[in-house]
């Protein structure tokens, strides 16, 4: 086999779990509890959503599963192993802002690659193609950043996590500022990608039927302090199309749990 | 072509009206004068060669100097950006001694280091070193930590990470640096020169004052015209192509 196709070749996707972390985040005088007590855990292959108002701490949890923050107490756990920093296991796709403006848009997909030992300058071109051929970009590898819109923007950012071949994919609110439009077409490819590339997915929003339409799993939060509060296996046959009726039906579901803890909170 | 053609009949029309204020008679000819006479200098002035060597004598003076400048001000900015203790120490001496004007180093480097070129040097270093680090430091400042951290899940760490992700991400800001920091390295020579002489080389700040000793005001002009053509030049062979990958890369002109 050859080295590029050995480095395309499927990874098994990692389990996470996450056991009784809890978090405080401490800014001048004033202390707020960030996550109480939360356990999760995430299974090979699973596409778990976290959903919750802002404040709720989802974005802290996916930043630990990440390496790059710490729980207070509690431990993170990616295949039984304590996470301890980042790690190309564990790719994050952040929003559009994070991409490299000083690179274009192979360069941006070169960079994680460029650290992977053991590939050739060849193969890491032919690799990096490969996922800007996923995503659909084939034709703008030698674009700017700025040149492309924020739909093609947010591909790119998708193509530079895949690049490095990760277990674990965490994405954190990627598709919050673009268009409807765009969106729906990019929830399309998420999911082709997902079961191109098998990864176990946390992906984080306040989309209440955008985490019905890509999650196996909807994980809701609510805040102050941040809690799981329930869980909703999404039982639809995939690929799944935001707009159907049954999908709406979930998304009601969970939207009326979520203004129901909403409510309890005011009355505390 | 259309752009070409204006810049051309604006230049030319500058030449006219200042040939005409200059036929007018107002004033006289040993205070201003005519486009011709100065012109005339310039040939005379190529012909028996001062012109290419004081160029010649400044150019290097300038390059040196900037290199030395550039090379020292940015890992200094990127040293007082990284450390505290360095922001607090050399970070509060650059930005005091950014705002002393750079001719004020002529006298101290004249006692220094004498009629030298190491005094040249020393002035122009001095006009060069602080504004290239401040920007540099300001530059690195304003990275956004999403950058730092995107790449921190790809796996760089250290020395990578300031290599691959700090200093380009800071280039508009570094490269605005050294362009102040040319600006002030040249305003700074030219002092210098016309201050004091030196005289292992006579540069253009030097001929520029002869003009004034020797009552010859073409010559003043011309080398005023000749030190504005440098500075041009420079703009365009030294920035330009930075300025052009930023805006091609960043899409904006904020350089």
């Amino acid at each position: 086999m050859s080295t590029v196709a050995e480095e395309l070749r499927q990874v098994t996707p990692a389990k996470l779990s996450i056991e009784h972390v809890s978090k405080w985040f401490r800014e001048g005088v004033v202390q707020t509890h960030a996550l109480d007590d939360v356990s999760l855990s995430v299974d090979e292959g699973e596409f778990v959503c976290l959903v919750g108002p802002s404040g709720c701490g989802k974005s802290t949890l996916l930043n630990m599963i990440a390496g790059l923050e710490f729980p207070d107490s509690g431990t993170v756990l990616t295949e039984g192993r304590k996470v301890t920093e980042p790690g190309r296991d564990r790719m994050v796709m952040f929003q559009e802002s994070a991409l490299f403006p000083w690179l274009n848009v192979i360069g941006n997909v070169l960079f994680g690659l460029k650290l992977k030992p053991g590939l050739k300058e060849k193969e890491r071109l032919e690799v990096a193609m490969y996922y800007i051929q996923l995503v659909g970009l084939a034709r703008y590898a030698k674009s700017n950043i700025h040149e492309l819109s924020g739909g093609m923007r947010q591909r790119v950012a998708l193509a530079r996590s895949l690049a490095p071949n990760p277990r674990v994919l965490l994405m954190d609110e990627p598709f919050a500022a673009l268009d409807a439009m765009t969106r729906e077409q990019l929830y399309g490819d998420i999911q082709t990608i997902w079961e191109a590339r098998k990864k176990t997915i946390v992906f984080v929003t306040h989309n209440v039927r955008e985490a019905a339409c890509l999650g196996d799993r909807v994980v809701l939060f609510s805040p102050h302090p941040g809690r799981i509060r329930e869980e909703f296996k999404i039982e639809l046959p995939r690929p799944r199309d935001i707009n159907s009726a049954s999908l709406a039906n979930y998304a009601s579901e969970i939207t009326t749990a979520l203004k129901a803890y909403r409510k309890t909170e005011e009355n505390d | 072509m259309k752009r070409a053609f204006t810049a051309l009949l604006f230049f030319a029309g500058l030449i006219g009206v200042w040939h005409l204020l200059a036929m007018s008679g107002r004033w006289s000819p040993v205070l201003f004068p005519a486009p011709m006479r100065v012109w005339e200098y310039l040939v005379s002035a190529v012909e028996d060669r001062t012109l290419f060597e004081a160029l010649g004598v400044t150019t290097r003076r300038l390059m040196i100097g900037y290199l030395i400048g550039v090379v020292t001000g940015v890992p200094l900015g990127l040293i007082t950006a990284r450390f505290q203790w360095a922001s607090d120490t050399i970070g509060v001496t650059g930005l005091g001694l950014q705002t002393l004007p750079s001719v004020c180093w002529v006298p101290p480097a004249l006692l220094w280091f004498g009629q030298t070129e190491t005094a040249m040097l020393f002035v122009v270093v001095m006009g060069t070193v602080w504004s290239v680090a401040l920007a540099t430091d300001n530059g690195v400042r304003n990275v956004p930590p999403m950058y730092v951290r995107a790449a921190r899940t790809m796996g760089s760490r250290g020395m990578h990470t300031w290599i691959q992700v700090i200093l380009p991400a800071s280039l508009p800001f570094i490269v605005s640096g050294i362009k102040q920091g040319w600006a002030f390295a040249w305003r700074s020579l030219m002092a210098a020169e016309i201050y004091v002489t030196i005289l292992t080389g006579f540069g253009l700040g030097q001929l520029l004052n002869f003009g004034r000793d020797l009552n010859a005001i073409d010559q003043v002009f011309g080398i005023m015209l000749v030190i504005v053509l440098v500075g041009l030049l420079a703009d365009k062979i030294l920035f330009s192509p930075w300025e052009r990958f930023l805006h091609r890369r960043w899409g904006t002109v904020n350089a």
